[in-house]
């Protein structure tokens, strides 16, 4: 090996993925998917093309928007929504406190830690507008179904990820309370409860916050809040006052996100 | 006081950590028990209070048999069981004054325990344990504030608010640096002194172990390998307990002072 | 502090009076906020209703068993639409969002104090607006179909996806950029060898997560007319075809159970 060779060599970047099977394989697939999925996205295009002026009507209508002429409307929705999103993160939470102590493997025995698993699973699986038109077919059209809704799935989330927290907290320093001969209450409440609390009231917050924007679509399908409100807007072309409750939607959202880092900071 | 029959601990993993141990500890005796990492040290002690539940064998307490007790019984019975951890174990988000009412759990109610109105008498010894280890004016200070060495304190008060009659001390000194470890140990046999108490100290430390027990037990690989007082542990014994290496730097004795110079005595021949 | 002296005894309370008193009223107001709603629940609710909601139920689940499995075959486009608006959406969101994240960024945003807030503020907005009303828009102005389920997805997206890459981008190690500043490189270079590399497998993350939400998401985009297979979903349910309703929510729940799996498994790949 002459020590020319080592200075003519070139250099290239050495691939991402290492196997030129698989680097090809997946750059073709993807091309193959790509066309195939632009190929069925079937555009309107006239229809789209009608819609521009339309959009520009919509964009221009946020300058400025119209809080005025449907008022009433806005701030019944508005505080419907306000009021389900406090019941519902209340309702959803208190529920899943036992849930979540049972979906932890270090609190539990198997078959409640199976059972409590299944249940977050379930109500975790599906978004929370479908939960929805469930709860309307049940409960009739109105807020109490959009509750049940939002509740349910605040269980799923927030019942997880407090089994989660259970499971990573530090095991002495429950140990150490168990060795003093604690009952299991106490135990909770002296090495459990320290440990998660912070926490979770951080993410009962941002569940709050969750409650709150998803309370706006629960309305779509009849469970109540501002989406009703929105939709008619849409429905009838009134964008002023769609732009109206979009920013009100926003600044509420903003002003939530805004104290609840106050909040959390607080508590630490 | 304390009895040990035969006790075998056989993890699920198929691992043993205690093979057939016996043991019998009399009121007032501070007992180390030295040995190797795994050599089941900290099995042994938490198969005391059940922390860790035995496989086969007895423990009992004041003859009261420790295995068959159903759970309300072990919780009465842990109360006379005080613990201190390693990593001083307090509840980190609680006051120092929680951690160390929280000994008195296994006595009051739980609805006395979670408004945190305790009766005045623990109240007052809680203080009372607290001024002893030099921590009163810190009693409302978060666990997390505290150093190492005051951490260990509350821990020690902690158990000691229990009025137990035992104490199982898991590597007491494992975080701290060598001056306040030999402080901790020598307030641990102070207390167990005034306080009649029987204690068994895990240790891996010999040095300590040899400066502070009257008994050493060495164990290895489960199984008890030397019982006998700190003077009897000489380079062949502990070459049974730990395994081939220069012990003479360790055996050599250091005295009992609490001036820089032991200090840097001990150091030395730590290093 | 919470310890005060009353004649010999040291009482001990966990709070200071005031602190009590807050407590309680900040406990107070919480529980009289929560009646007030729960009154208005009630109001709005017509209870028998509820009380007939189990029979209800029980009645529905009755008539979804057993699912339609014939339907399926007419399922396959609806799931490979939706399959498509999540990822056609999330590859548009993620486009969109590597500018704004960097615009947003402290460390790499020109201006603080023009072009960050205006990029904080296209983020909260479209994190604020769930997808469903996005669709809803889009719908009203471009037409019901795919395409609005696409733009939707994205647009709900930018701002989960610029608001977890900003955060990466802020928390980068500033000493390889200062290493790369070190040689001379120009601007653009900065970012190419001493910013990107870092941030690149945090990007990758957010967007294969945020694929997994999306997928969730697009299954209910048909709803409002906007495309996949919410839009079977809801003609079923209002043509009461109950037992075609339960074979496209165990159709639902497959979707989004691959989904998860794909996005762990490659992020696992990534990380």
């Amino acid at each position: 090996m002459s020590e020319n060779s080592a200075f003519t060599r070139g250099w290239k970047r050495p691939p991402l993925i290492a196997s030129p099977w698989l680097r090809w394989g997946l750059l073709i697939g993807g091309m193959v998917y790509l066309v195939l999925a632009f190929g069925t996205l079937d555009v309107n295009w006239d229809r789209v093309s009608a819609g521009l002026p339309r959009a520009q009507r919509f964009l221009g209508s946020f300058f400025p928007p119209d809080f005025t002429s449907r008022w009433e409307d806005i701030y019944i929705g508005i505080f419907e929504s306000l009021w389900m999103t406090v019941v519902s993160t209340v309702v959803g939470i208190a529920v899943s406190i036992p849930v979540g102590l049972g979906a932890a493997r270090n609190l539990s025995s198997r078959p409640v830690y199976l059972f409590c698993r299944g249940v977050l699973a379930v109500s975790r699986t599906f978004p929370e507008i479908i939960l929805a038109l469930f709860a309307v077919k049940l409960f009739g059209f109105g807020p109490f179904a959009g509750i049940i809704a939002l509740s349910i799935a605040t269980i799923g989330f927030y019942g997880k990820l407090l089994a989660e927290d259970i499971e990573d907290m530090d095991p002495v320093q429950a140990e150490a309370i168990k060795s003093t001969g604690a009952s299991w209450l106490q135990w909770l409440n002296y090495s459990v409860q320290p440990q998660v609390m912070p926490r979770m009231i951080g993410l009962g917050l941002y569940r709050l916050d969750i409650n709150f924007r998803e309370s706006a679509v629960v309305g779509i399908v009849g469970g109540g809040g501002i989406g009703a409100t929105l939709l008619t807007s849409f429905d009838r072309y009134e964008f002023d006052s769609a732009a109206a409750i979009l920013l009100v939607i926003i600044g509420i959202v903003m002003l939530v996100e805004y104290s609840s880092g106050y909040i959390r900071q607080w508590v630490q | 006081m304390l009895r040990i029959d035969n006790l075998t601990k056989r993890y699920k993993t198929g691992d043993t950590a205690l093979k057939s141990v016996d043991l019998e500890i009399p009121r007032g005796q501070v007992l180390a028990l030295i040995g190797p990492s795994g050599a089941g040290k900290s099995t042994l002690i938490r198969c005391v209070n059940r922390l860790v539940e035995p496989t086969e064998g007895k423990v009992s307490l004041d003859g009261l048999e420790l295995t068959t007790l159903g759970t309300g019984e072990l919780r009465r019975a842990r109360r006379r069981m005080g613990m201190i951890f390693q990593e001083y174990a307090l509840v980190e988000r609680l006051s120092v004054m929680e951690n160390v009412l929280s000994g008195r759990l296994g006595y009051v109610s739980f609805w006395r325990s979670f408004t945190r109105r305790f009766p005045q008498e623990d109240v007052t010894e809680a203080y009372r344990l607290l001024e002893r280890v030099g921590l009163d004016h810190m009693a409302d200070k978060r666990a997390d504030e505290l150093s190492g060495g005051q951490r260990q304190r509350v821990g020690i008060c902690r158990a000691l608010i229990q009025d137990p009659a035992l104490l199982l001390v898991d590597e007491p000194t494992a975080s701290l640096d060598p001056k306040t470890s030999r402080q901790i140990m020598r307030l641990i046999c102070e207390l167990c002194a005034e306080r009649d108490l029987a204690a068994i100290i895990n240790i891996h430390d010999v040095l300590l172990a040899q400066m502070f027990a009257r008994r050493i037990v060495g164990l290895q690989l489960g199984e008890i390998v030397y019982d006998g007082d700190p003077d009897g542990l000489t380079a062949d014994k502990l070459t049974l307990i730990y395994g081939e290496e220069d012990w003479e730097a360790t055996i050599e004795k250091v005295d009992d002072e609490d001036d820089e110079s032991s200090v840097e005595a001990e150091l030395e021949a730590a290093l | 502090m919470s310890a005060k002296q009353q004649g010999e005894l040291k009482v001990w309370q966990r709070r200071t009076p005031i602190q009590h008193w807050l407590n309680w009223a900040g406990w107070f107001i919480a529980v009289a906020i929560f009646v007030y709603c729960w009154q208005l629940v009630s109001d709005k609710t017509v209870w028998m209703f509820v009380w007939d909601a189990p029979s209800q139920a029980s009645d529905m689940a009755s008539r979804m068993v057993p699912p339609k499995w014939s339907y399926m075959s007419s399922l396959w486009r609806p799931v490979w639409d939706t399959i498509n608006i999540a990822t056609l959406g999330t590859m548009m969101a993620v486009v969109m969002a590597f500018p704004v994240a960097f615009l947003a960024a402290r460390n790499t945003t020109p201006s603080v104090r023009f072009v960050r807030p205006v990029a904080l503020f296209i983020i909260v907005s479209s994190r604020s607006i769930n997808s469903l009303l996005w669709a809803l828009m889009l719908v009203s102005i471009i037409g019901p179909g795919i395409l609005a389920g696409v733009i939707a997805i994205g647009l709900r997206s930018i701002g989960f996806c610029a608001k977890l890459l900003y955060e990466a981008i802020e928390e980068i190690d500033e000493s390889q950029v200062e290493a790369i500043v070190a040689t001379g490189a120009s601007g653009t270079q900065i970012l190419n060898f001493g910013i990107v590399p870092q941030i690149l497998p945090a990007f990758a993350g957010i967007s294969v997560f945020r694929w997994d939400i999306n997928i969730r998401e697009s299954t209910v985009l048909g709803l409002v007319g906007a495309g996949g297979i919410g839009l079977q979903l809801n003609a079923s349910i209002n043509t009461v075809s109950w037992t075609q309703v339960s074979v496209i929510l165990l159709v639902i729940l497959a979707t989004v159970i691959v989904s998860e799996w794909v996005s762990a498994r490659v992020r696992h790949a990534i990380i």
